[in-house]
């Protein structure tokens, strides 16, 4: 005979479907909880600083004072888009010259693999801190966490001592590493922002880059009369086209209009008129039906993928693309960057790039082995291991000249490069995304929301200066100023 | 052997009781203290802000919004999952044709048990990627491409299915109950099993239609099923926390687009995680406590039903 009861007063105990109600009821309180709980438990870490061993003797050929001879080193990269052979080559470049051994991690975990080691105080020595479970900049820099690089940038460079570090990199790309005003991470890979298109499209179709919106506009119609979409754009991930944007309001209004965006200007959006131009101009795209069909739905690989397949005429990316894509390029595609089209009265030039340094590497405050990690870092900055890079990942480093000759690059590289000599010193790059996360993720919505048709230009104006505003509420963000 | 009894029990229960108060237990303690707390995340320094979280979350839209989702999916996934998983139940087991067999399922029941029990064996993560090439916003995806063909909606405006503000729940629900109904429909099944045959026998012989079998006699058998069901439901329903990572728009831990699809869980770790508020996402991880707890005194009550022997 079975029973239904939901009361089970028997002298046996508890019934087993009693049983299976009551672990259901708990599992019921457990289960959401459960991991996000298990991610916070820390281990009661010990805040000791157990680095600064020093025991080699410092010179200029070792500014650091590493030891010879068994010492160690515990890197972590992110194993992402440039992959980690790049990573494993220094490392046993690195292991040779001190006689040194290497621990290396390739993950795309950062966070779960790392929130933990800080927390106990004893995270690895050397950081690529990057893709999509990076822990934010800003978050570590407010733990305290991160080793301020001002002693690797101020050593002599290896190529030539005579120099200071930071005086053979690339105007500018030290500035995404800025965290109330030192430079804490070093942004190693040169990027730069912009559209890109195939070279061998352009040609059948009889296109000229435009230089200018109307130009940009008018290929776009010409593409959808042809049944091509115009632009493409990431849409799941509204960063994407959110770069875009910045860069026309930092075209239109020059250096002044993005830094009163980074310095959390209360008229950086609403009453600037840089801001309303170039969101108007995004938004004749949309209003004209010139978006790649679907886009705003599409992730990061699909819409690229769809743009090697000649479904667009642009799409707006940063120049890992050429490397993301490299298994779905057609061979014959001629990849190739251009600037963001010119506004009219755009107080910047046509050739002006968002042009910065992305991947940081950062190394932590309580490493074990700081003199390891820094002559490490100096390490990357030299000629031979910034050329490793070149051919291990197929991109520039923020080392100015930093290839050997004789490295052949593929065509969208190339192209960048060419790119970024046109501009010169005509480059800009934002720092509110490394600065204030949650400011970045409103405006990306607000983008989202304007690629969709469902908000008005003046709203979306109304919603990023709102984002300012509530950021410049917080009074960490006092620390952040740039000139 | 009655008085040594308990520690003789006691014994056997130390070591998962001492497992479940360090893994269990004191991360939750951990995780109450940390929320009083403006704690980073990313170090062991932090300062005692009292109920400053708190407070700050219930002027939080965002968070308040994914409640309200959580709310939303609460009420929907169990009654829609159960409703359909007791219908096919029922059609397998006992909806076929009394013929002179007695009762029995419709033709194929066992052919059909097995198919709805596929999903179940899939992970999450996979069948968020299965129905990420589903509802893909342009012709490549399943449905666009399908309504397409069939002249339905234009090719050049395609449905947007993840990015449309009134359609992303339901999307994600329908996910869920694609997932979940083969579970439920076998663990009901197995209830139905136990059923005593001559209880429809009887019904049968008095002229009860399959509707009114169903109702006044497998139902109520099943009572305790159901309520099982509808807790584990409920757990589902109160998390989400993969599919909404995983296939919603937006940059960390989605929940778009423009927060129509936040849940409490996906909110939580963009605070924890994204932006560095630690302390305020284990605030949101209380109040998540508080709320499934609340929601498992008041399922287990209100399902209560008297006592019925067979």
């Amino acid at each position: 005979m079975g029973s239904t009861s939901a009361e089970n007063n028997s002298p046996e105990g508890v019934g087993r479907r009693d049983l299976i109600k009551r672990s259901a009821a708990l599992g019921l309180i457990t289960v959401p909880t459960m991991s996000f709980l298990s991610a916070c438990a820390s281990g009661g870490g010990d805040d000791d600083n157990s680095g600064d061993k020093g025991t080699g003797k410092t010179s200029k050929d070792n500014p650091f004072g590493v030891k010879k001879g068994n010492g160690k080193l515990d890197v972590v990269v992110f194993k992402g888009g440039y992959g980690d052979d790049y990573a494993k080559a220094w490392e046993a470049a690195f292991d040779k010259k001190w006689g040194s051994k290497s621990a290396h991690t390739g993950t795309q975990e950062i966070t779960g693999k790392l929130q933990p080691r800080f927390n106990g105080g004893n995270p690895p020595d050397i950081v690529d801190d990057s893709g999509a479970q990076q822990i934010k900049l800003d978050v570590l820099y407010k733990n305290g966490q991160l080793l301020d690089l001002a002693a690797v940038l101020d050593a002599p460079s290896i190529d030539d001592p005579s120099k200071k570090v930071r005086d053979t990199l690339i105007p500018g790309t030290l500035d995404p590493g800025l965290q109330g005003g030192k430079v804490v991470a070093l942004n190693y890979i040169y990027t730069v922002w912009g559209l890109w298109y195939s070279g061998k499209l352009f040609k059948e179709k009889g296109w000229e880059v435009p230089k200018t919106w109307d130009d940009f506009l008018a290929i776009c119609k010409d593409a959808k009369s042809q049944g091509v979409g115009g632009l493409a754009h990431q849409g799941k991930y509204p960063y994407y086209i959110n770069v875009a944007i910045m860069d026309l309001i930092a075209k239109q209004g020059g250096l002044d209009a993005m830094k009163a965006i980074d310095n959390l200007d209360p008229k950086a959006f609403v009453g600037s008129d840089a801001a309303k131009a170039a969101i108007e101009a995004v938004y004749e795209v949309v209003e004209k039906g010139y978006l790649m069909a679907g886009t705003n739905g599409l992730t990061h690989t699909e819409s690229q993928t769809r743009w090697n397949q000649y479904k667009a005429a642009f799409i707006t990316c940063g120049s890992w693309l050429e490397n993301e894509q490299l298994k779905q390029t057609p061979a014959d595609f001629d990849m190739k960057f251009m600037p963001m089209p010119s506004l009219p009265g755009d107080k910047l030039p046509f050739e002006a790039i968002r042009a910065g340094s992305g991947e940081p590497f950062i190394i932590p405050a309580k490493a074990a082995n700081l003199p390891e990690a820094q002559e490490f870092m100096r390490s990357m900055l030299s000629k031979e291991w910034s050329t490793l890079f070149a051919q291990k990942a197929n991109s520039l480093t923020i080392l100015k000249d930093g290839v050997s000759d004789g490295v052949q690059l593929r065509p969208g590289t190339q192209s960048t490069v060419e790119a970024s000599k046109a501009a010169g010193s005509n480059s800009f790059n934002y720092l509110y995304p490394n600065w204030y996360s949650e400011m970045d993720v409103s405006i990306q919505n607000a983008s989202n929301e304007l690629m969709s048709k469902r908000i008005q230009p003046k709203e979306w104006l109304k919603r990023a200066q709102a984002a300012v505003d509530k950021a410049a509420k917080d009074p960490a963000s006092k620390k952040n100023h740039r000139d | 052997m009655r008085k040594g009894q308990n520690r003789f029990v006691a014994g056997f229960l130390l070591a998962p009781l001492a497992l479940y108060l360090i893994f269990v237990i004191w991360p939750y303690l951990q995780t109450i203290g940390y929320s009083f707390t403006d704690w980073k995340g990313q170090s062991q320094s932090f300062s005692f802000v009292g109920l400053d979280n708190y407070k700050a979350l219930f002027q939080d839209d965002v968070f308040l919004q994914a409640i309200w989702h959580n709310i939303l999916f609460l009420v929907f996934i169990p009654v829609i999952t159960i409703l359909l998983a007791l219908f096919f139940a029922f059609m397998v087991n006992a909806g076929g044709r009394g013929g002179a067999g007695g009762v029995q399922g419709v033709a194929g029941s066992r052919f059909y048990k097995i198919v709805y029990f596929f999903p179940q064996v899939l992970s999450l993560a996979i069948v968020a990627v299965l129905f990420g090439a589903l509802y893909r916003s342009d012709s490549g995806g399943l449905l666009n491409g399908l309504l397409i063909k069939l002249g339905l909606v234009d090719g050049n405006n395609p449905i947007e299915w993840m990015n449309e503000p009134d359609l992303v729940l339901w999307c994600l629900m329908a996910v869920v109950v694609w997932h979940g109904v083969g579970f439920y429909l076998v663990l009901f099944s197995a209830a139905m099993q136990s059923i005593p045959k001559d209880i429809y026998e009887a019904a049968l012989l008095d002229g009860a239609s399959r509707t009114h079998t169903f109702f006044r006699v497998t139902l109520p058998l099943l009572w305790d099923t159901v309520q099982t069901a509808w807790v584990y439901l409920g757990i589902i329903a109160m998390d989400m926390f993969v599919l909404v990572s995983t296939m919603t728009q937006g940059t960390g831990y989605g929940g778009g687009p423009d927060h129509h699809s936040e849940v409490m869980a996906n909110v939580m770790m963009r605070n924890f995680l994204y932006f560095g508020k630690s302390g305020y996402a284990c605030a949101m991880g209380v109040v998540m406590l508080l709320l499934t707890l609340i929601l498992s005194v008041v399922t287990l009550r209100a399902t209560r039903r008297e006592r019925i022997e067979f």
